[in-house]
């Protein structure tokens, strides 16, 4: 691995003025290096982070299948990395006017790196500096505990994707709505409407005796209203007490839980544990926003070394070999998803729109489809309105709300179906909807999302016992992994673990019978029941749940 | 070819049968072929690229990704090692040896095996639902709502994995490289047992090196009755030998043309031929994991007889239900849907048929791998077991996989070959290896070594 050569590097610097001047924002420094294959086969296992700790599965071939991506919150074959400096990678023997693209492209995921608020965590650190000093202190550990480093970094990977990136966010961004007193909050949100659960009527007329309490006292409105409040509720005093002390406490995710509460991890002679499981829960926080922006992230990566490129005065004579490579990299597929091709057209949409002034009530008021077509509102403010877009948004909130039926048309996206005919011994692929909900649907079902595992702190404690919940979202756990990472989970625990999660009854119809088409159509919806999982001693068990 | 099934059932039953077997014909006549062609390729639908399938180094650049990690792992040892560690630990085992990729026709048999793991966390299974109709992703262009706009055949012949673009052009050499390393891998491990000289054919591949070519004056070794003999006839020409009865060679010139060396040449090397069969059962019962582990065993040795027999092992096909048939390639013999009833006596029949129309014995070295699930409708081997008798006065080894559907009760074959006593008699000639259909790789690499080891037991 080494740096590009000057010529390359006076190219780079001439696309980041250009991308300032057209607005993105960005540290000035960037680090551009030129690999090789055999650099990217050592690079690739590491999620391309030079400098990530040592682990044998590194060395293995990962079996990749369905749902890989579930696994790994990041793909292993970025171009540029979020250090600080920004690292990016390049083929030693690109033409110019194909690194002037690429550059645009890596630009513009810089910026979103360092712009999008999702990414907040990772602004005020060098992730690959940490990432060194923590390599050294795996190699150190590794010297002194031998193998069994190895199953602590194993077994703390088994559950870090269940890390808690959102309390992370949380943590980073207090909701600013705690203005008003949090009495008062907890008497109107939670006393009246959780521990007594007051009838509307007296809800509203609460509320009622609240403003009108406000209007009268003013600023000593408040004791007023609560010295009435305690006379009639006296419990109201110690149960906000409680309420107070209970949500101080952050929400921890598991892996959190298990380091401050495992009694085996907290002997003498196993912390060094915890610094590796430290490390692992760092470690995929950081990757966390890169899967949930990949959409947008390639979009608008896309969209600026498109928009740049064109105008750029430097590669003249070569816009037919970008058109070839550009139109390979954002052509929408006939089927299948493309992250680059549907992220820049949305980006496009969306400034598109907002230079209309489409974004607004007015619009989406309007039903009249012609009406909606002609609608221009002459805001003009297009670009602005992406680069709040490109700040505020992830792939889930982007999707969500700006995929509609206009988008949609515009582009001739469908929902692609796939059905077998056994005649013929073919998959078919048809066209199953055109409709932008059933769209939006599909899009959002694709979208990386780990289980959501929660802790009983009740039932467990009996006997010592981790008692795990899994959210019941309609989906199923994959059967053949709860084992081995259940038995992990032991292991960092020190004692059984359990899991509740949901299964689908297994359906009455015999699998090898030939479903005929009629029978299709009326399939009984799938039946769910809860079942646990108990690893005790390595050994897996499992009751269904009352 | 039920009518056929039928007529065996009650010949079978007039002679009379045994209730549990005679439920297992019964379910096997019952086999509806078709779900049995499904059952075989678990019809997984191919996989679509999705978002999460683009990365930037494979769309932007053209950097050809080298997908193999073969050359990045130490030694296969090292690893094997670190997993028999594990199981020391108290964990379960975690690297697989091997991962299969289909055989394709026009002499594309490739083999991947590269030590694979997978790292288990909790996450969703998406694939719980019914698989026949389900949306398929995303798509853009023309079509009315309902309308067909695309065909993929089920049977797709290679990979299933690598969506994405950008890595078409690695894949033909990462699969040659893999299955090279399958070749050295399995190589350092195995060898044809008993191969006796038979029928030696110049070998096309192999030459040895030795100092046979003569060369006069100079050279490496002397070659001292070549030389001799050549004074003589020189000095026979001079007129120094007059009487062949008084010979004195003090009188004798010698010309330094008359030295005859040795020098090193190249020889075209002699090996034996051997004739490999591949035997699978078919029939009904052989329904899903069963078929995959005795294809899968089978693609390792055939594979393996690929790369280190290059030419010198023949192979042939034969697969059998109640009646055997030869099939004319891997490709075939892999791909063939499971039906109908199971009568192994018909396949060794058949091969012994072969052996002796076409005078194989006389030439070649043979050898027969045989598998299959273990049901037979010849519950005693009335059948089968005079035939194995005969294939063993040929056969140099006789290798008999059996894949189990469940542990614990032994088999119709695993038993009356084990009543016969011939595993005993002649261990040099025949091995049975009984797998349990969870068998993994690393299981099916054990089972070749003991079908062709040497050593007795």
């Amino acid at each position: 691995m080494e740096l590009i050569n000057q010529h390359t590097k006076k190219i780079m610097e001439g696309c980041k003025e250009r991308a300032r001047a057209a607005g993105l924002r960005f540290e000035n420094e960037s680090l551009e290096y030129v690999v090789t294959n055999r650099d990217l086969l050592e690079l690739s296992p590491k999620i391309m982070i030079p400098t990530l700790y040592d682990y044998w599965v590194h060395d293995v071939e990962v079996l990749k299948g369905k749902g890989k991506y579930e696994l790994y919150p990041s793909n292993p074959y970025e171009t540029v990395i979020n250090t600080r400096p920004a690292i990016s990678y390049y083929n030693d023997n690109n033409p110019d006017w194909l690194n002037v693209m690429i550059f645009y492209h890596v630009i513009g995921h810089i910026d979103f790196f360092q712009n999008n608020l999702y990414f907040r965590h990772t602004w005020d650190y060098d992730f690959t500096g940490e990432a060194l000093s923590d390599k050294r202190v795996i190699a150190k550990l590794r010297s002194e505990h031998g193998h069994w480093v190895d199953y602590v970094i194993e077994f703390a990977r088994g559950i870090d994707n269940l890390v808690g990136y959102f309390p992370e966010l949380h943590r980073l961004f207090p909701v600013t709505t705690a203005q008003l007193p949090a009495r008062l909050d907890y008497y109107f949100d939670v006393f009246l409407q959780s521990v007594r659960k007051v009838k509307t009527s007296e809800y509203i007329k609460e509320i009622e005796r609240y403003n009108q309490c406000l209007a009268e006292y003013a600023h000593l409105c408040d004791d007023m209203f609560f010295a009435e409040v305690d006379r009639r509720h006296p419990e109201f005093k110690a149960l906000f007490v409680k309420y107070k002390e209970h949500k101080s406490a952050p929400p921890v995710d598991l892996i959190q839980y298990i380091l401050e509460n495992s009694p085996f991890l907290n002997k003498e002679e196993n912390k060094w544990m915890k610094i590796i499981i430290e490390v692992i829960r760092k470690t995929s926080l950081f990757f966390q926003p890169q899967i949930r922006t990949k959409i947008m992230n390639e979009g608008w990566a896309s969209y600026w070394h498109e928009t740049l490129f064109l105008q750029d005065d430097r590669i003249e004579g070569h816009e037919v070999d970008f058109a070839r490579v550009n139109a390979g990299v954002t052509a929408m597929p006939r089927v299948g998803l493309n992250p680059y091709a549907l992220g820049m057209r949305m980006f496009y949409a969306i400034e598109e729109n907002a230079n209309k002034g489409r974004i607004t009530w007015d619009f989406q008021r309007l039903k009249d489809a012609r009406q909606r077509e002609k609608y221009d509102g002459t805001l003009g403010r297009g670009r602005e309105y992406i680069f709040h877009v490109r700040e505020n948004h992830s792939d889930f909130t982007f999707i969500n709300q700006f995929i509609n039926q206009d988008f949609v048309t515009q582009h001739d996206l469908f929902v692609a179906g796939r059905r077998l005919n056994e005649a013929k011994m073919v998959w078919e692929y048809y066209v199953k909807s055109r409709n932008s909900d059933d769209y939006r649907q599909m899009l959002l079902d694709g979208l990386y999302h780990p289980p959501r595992i929660g802790i009983d702190h009740e039932k467990g404690k009996r006997d010592n016992a981790l008692y795990l919940i899994h959210h019941f979202e309609h989906k199923p756990l994959i059967k053949d992994f709860i084992a081995n990472t259940l038995m992990g989970v032991e292991y960092l625990w020190g004692g059984p673990v359990e899991l509740e999660t949901h299964e689908p009854l297994p359906k009455l119809t015999r699998s090898d019978r030939p479903k005929s088409a009629a029978a299709k159509g009326d399939e009984p919806p799938i039946q769910w029941q809860r079942v646990v999982y108990t690893m005790k001693e390595r050994k897996l068990s499992r009751r269904i749940a009352a | 070819m039920k009518n056929e099934l039928w007529e065996i059932y009650l010949r079978l039953k007039a002679e009379g049968l045994d209730p549990a077997l005679e439920k297992k014909i019964l379910s096997e006549i019952d086999t509806n072929p078709s779900a049995g062609a499904t059952a075989l390729e678990s019809l997984t639908p191919p996989a679509l690229t999705g978002f999460y399938d683009w990365a930037d180094l494979q769309v932007l650049q053209p950097l050809a990704m080298a997908q193999s990690h073969t050359s990045q792992v130490r030694t296969i040892d090292d690893l094997l090692a670190k997993d028999r560690q594990r199981e020391k630990d108290g964990f379960p085992r975690k690297v697989r040896v091997g991962r299969m990729i289909k055989p394709g026709r026009g002499g594309k048999d490739k083999v991947v095996v590269v030590p694979t793991s997978t790292e288990e966390k909790l996450m969703h299974d998406s694939s719980f639902q019914d698989q026949e109709e389900e949306s398929a992703g995303g798509g853009s262009g023309e079509g009315e709502e309902g309308e067909v706009i695309g065909e993929e055949p089920v049977r797709q012949s290679e990979k299933g994995s690598g969506a994405g673009p950008g890595q078409g052009e690695g894949d033909q050499h990462e699969l040659e490289s893999s299955a090279y390393d399958l070749g050295r891998i399995l190589t350092e491990q195995f060898e044809l047992p008993n191969l006796k000289d038979k029928g030696k054919k110049r070998s096309l591949t192999r030459y040895t090196y030795d100092l046979t070519d003569r060369h006069r004056g100079f050279g490496q070794v002397l070659d001292k009755k070549a030389t001799l003999r050549k004074i003589v006839e020189t000095n026979i020409h001079l007129g120094n030998l007059p009487d062949v009865n008084d010979i004195d060679t003090l009188g004798f010139l010698i010309s330094p043309k008359d030295m005859v060396y040795r020098i090193l040449s190249r020889e075209k090397d002699f090996e034996s031929q051997a004739m490999v069969f591949f035997v699978r059962d078919y029939s009904g019962s052989m329904v899903g994991k069963t078929t995959e582990l005795i294809v899968a065993q089978h693609v390792l040795i055939y594979s393996w007889l690929l790369y280190q027999y290059a030419n010198q092992v023949q192979t042939r096909f034969v697969l059998h239900d109640t009646t055997a048939k030869e099939v004319p390639d891997f490709y075939t013999y892999y791909n063939s849907k499971v039906a109908g009833g199971t009568q192994v006596s018909s396949a060794y029949k058949l091969v012994n048929e072969i052996v002796e129309k076409e005078n194989l014995a006389q030439d070649y070295n043979i050898y027969v791998f045989h598998g299959t699930d273990g049901d037979d409708w010849d519950a005693e081997g009335r059948e089968s077991i005079p035939q194995l008798k005969l294939m063993m006065r040929y056969a140099n080894r006789v290798g008999i996989t059996i894949a189990q559907h469940s542990a614990g009760s032994s088999t119709e074959v695993e038993k009356y070959i084990k009543k016969s006593g011939l595993l005993e008699q002649a261990p040099e000639l025949i091995r049975m290896d009984v797998l349990t259909d969870d068998a993994d790789e690393s299981r099916l690499i054990e089972g070749i070594r003991k079908l062709i080891s040497q050593d007795k037991r």
